[in-house]
């Protein structure tokens, strides 16, 4: 009894000392962001007295708005069609037999593991010529192909978990492949496309070199590529606190898809990683 | 865009692409075959031919463009010098250098992610309470915005505005003054931002030794510690990898911490930031595109080295 109680209290303090990781800078940068006037050299850890003086102060510049109506933007029209790409894609690596899948995984995977300044950096030679510089097609047709190969392993990995015994009772009833894929496996699927989704969201909005390499102006600049500007504006008065407002407000809608859909997500992260 | 895709590692291990469930590719219709081919391509075509033309067009423009001395600001003195530019990089003290600082950062924090991971997992595994609250809680580094953990541990170690000095008694140390300090901070944050996302892939890990094993180890006599490296590390070796290798390639290519930390100041600047400043800053454009090759290269020579390690690893373990 004592034993158990002990690696009870064990476990507790482990689990303190996790969150405690995990939210300590976040709540820094929180703090930092309620910290008026003067009070962000106080040097201390809290706030002497709350302001909201950087959030007013954010939200009314065009700066960070425009930001994140581009971020949000390019976020939402770029995960809807990699998820949607990737679907198909995906149904057909788990599923059917078609020459070039191995070429079109190797792909997948080299893209991947690419380093992506390499790729950014071409990519603004590509697109001043032919005009996509410092436009939202412009960042999305990068974010797509960065995407895709995260969405297709992460689906193809769901797939391949699916009692597939439907589609054959639906093929045996005389749907066609593509009817079986319609209306048998995409509710299953759901998901799982749904997690990748997530994932998506999450790699397109963290995006920073493709940000400030293939833009130049608010037209299409998003939030952390803006953020990195707005402090190099000026050099002696680092606008420390109403980034940290920026941030905090950017970090919300993170915030809220992890207390949503934990668990999706973590499995999302894992699934196909380590079995075998 | 980055931390992702440990799904990879089936690929990465040669499972996949799976054979095809027994009973459903008989060569008894070669209609239904072709149709079968054919749906492939109409299904997986679009997403490749993305893939292939945003990356395969921009990465053999590179190659071309290395082989030339141009300058965007100067179009007309574009001249072709073959290997030259590549010469001219590794025969400079500071690309070595640049090499050095990331080659250091790699070493550094995926050691650090391996330990705390491996902590973070353990504790996440054998959690009696607030199982949920935890999983939620070692997510937020994970989703937040790497620019934004950046400036969260920048401001904390800044002199005028950080907790961190008055704390430890550092009155006002700058840890942006110097390399080493200002390379400090910067592993600090990436260790914090990325190590949820190996410690996650651990977790699965452990989540797969049958406890049966462990239980066994203990009624014979063996002590927390033999029971970890005799049975856990040996029974997830494939996690463990996977974790290892997709975080050591993330980590070569670090650029964002860099870039809102120190601007490359005080000798901070990786080989991704070389890239960056070359082409875009600089308008260097050939010499930043050999910049860029050489960055690739090295990547996919980590990539096979560590596939290779892992394969040997693997018909090893098949083969005891």
């Amino acid at each position: 009894m004592r034993t158990k109680r002990r690696s009870r209290a064990l476990s507790l303090v482990g689990a303190l000392l996790v969150i405690a990781y995990a939210t300590l800078p976040v709540l820094w940068i929180v703090s930092l962001s309620f910290k008026g006037g003067d009070d962000i050299n106080n040097r201390r850890f809290w706030p002497t007295s709350l302001s909201l003086e950087n959030y007013r102060i954010v939200l009314s510049s065009d700066l960070f708005l425009t930001a994140l109506r581009n971020s949000v933007g390019i976020a939402a029209i770029a995960t809807t069609i990699s998820v949607v790409l990737a679907t198909l894609a995906a149904y057909a690596v788990a599923r059917l037999q078609f020459p070039g899948k191995k070429l079109l995984l190797g792909t997948a995977l080299a893209i991947t593991v690419f380093p992506i300044i390499a790729i950014a950096t071409p990519l603004f030679n590509l697109w001043r010529t032919v005009g996509l510089y410092d436009t939202w097609l412009g960042l999305i047709i990068p974010y797509l192909s960065f995407s895709i190969p995260l969405s297709v392993y992460v689906l193809s990995a769901f797939f391949r978990e699916i009692p597939w015994e439907m589609e054959q009772a639906a093929q045996v009833d005389g749907a066609t492949s593509w009817q079986a894929f319609r209306k048998v496996i995409v509710p299953l699927a759901a998901p799982g496309v749904f997690t990748a989704a997530i994932l998506t969201f999450f790699a397109i909005w963290n995006d920073f070199i493709f940000g400030i390499t293939l833009t130049s102006s608010e037209a299409a600049r998003p939030v952390p590529a803006a953020l990195a500007f707005f402090s190099g504006a000026s050099q002696f008065s680092q606008p420390t606190a109403p980034i940290a407002a920026a941030s905090v407000l950017v970090t919300i809608p993170v915030v809220v898809l992890v207390l949503l859909f934990q668990q999706k997500i973590v499995a999302g992260l894992t699934n196909g990683a380590v079995k075998g | 865009m980055s931390t992702s895709v440990p799904a990879a590692a089936a690929e990465v291990r040669g499972r996949a692409p799976q054979p095809p469930p027994p009973g459903r590719r008989r060569p008894r219709a070669s209609d239904r075959t072709r149709k079968e081919r054919n749906l492939g391509w109409m299904l997986a075509g679009p997403a490749f031919v993305l893939m292939v033309g945003v990356t395969g067009y921009p990465v053999l423009n590179a190659v071309w463009l290395s082989l030339f001395d141009y300058r965007l600001t100067d179009p007309g003195a574009r001249s072709f010098v073959g290997l030259g530019n590549y010469a001219t990089i590794l025969t400079d003290g500071l690309f070595w250098r640049q090499l050095g600082v990331t080659t250091a950062i790699t070493v550094v924090t995926v050691a650090v992610e391996f330990v705390l991971g491996f902590a973070l997992a353990l504790v996440m595994h054998r959690a009696l309470v607030l199982r949920r609250a935890l999983r939620t809680a070692i997510l937020v580094p994970y989703g937040i915005v790497t620019v934004i953990s950046a400036y969260a541990w920048q401001y904390a170690f800044t002199p005028a505005q950080g907790f961190v000095n008055p704390l430890f008694g550092l009155g006002g140390f700058d840890w942006f003054g110097e390399t080493v300090p200002a390379l400090v901070v910067v592993c600090l944050s990436e260790i914090w931002k990325t190590t949820p996302f190996m410690s996650l892939l651990l977790l699965a890990g452990l989540a797969q030794i049958p406890g049966d094993y462990l239980e066994a180890a203990e009624v014979d006599g063996a002590t927390a510690w033999q029971r970890f490296r005799k049975v856990v590390v040996p029974n997830m070796k494939a996690a463990i990898m996977v974790a290892l290798l997709f975080r050591t390639l993330d980590a070569f290519r670090i650029f964002d911490s860099v870039f809102v930390m120190t601007q490359g100041a005080q000798g901070t600047e990786t080989l991704s930031f070389l890239a960056y400043r070359q082409t875009i800053s600089r308008v260097m454009i050939g010499l930043g595109s050999a910049v860029s090759v050489i960055l690739a290269v090295l990547v996919v020579l980590i990539a096979v080295l560590f596939i290779k390690g892992f394969k040997t690893d693997l018909s090893q373990q098949r083969g005891s």
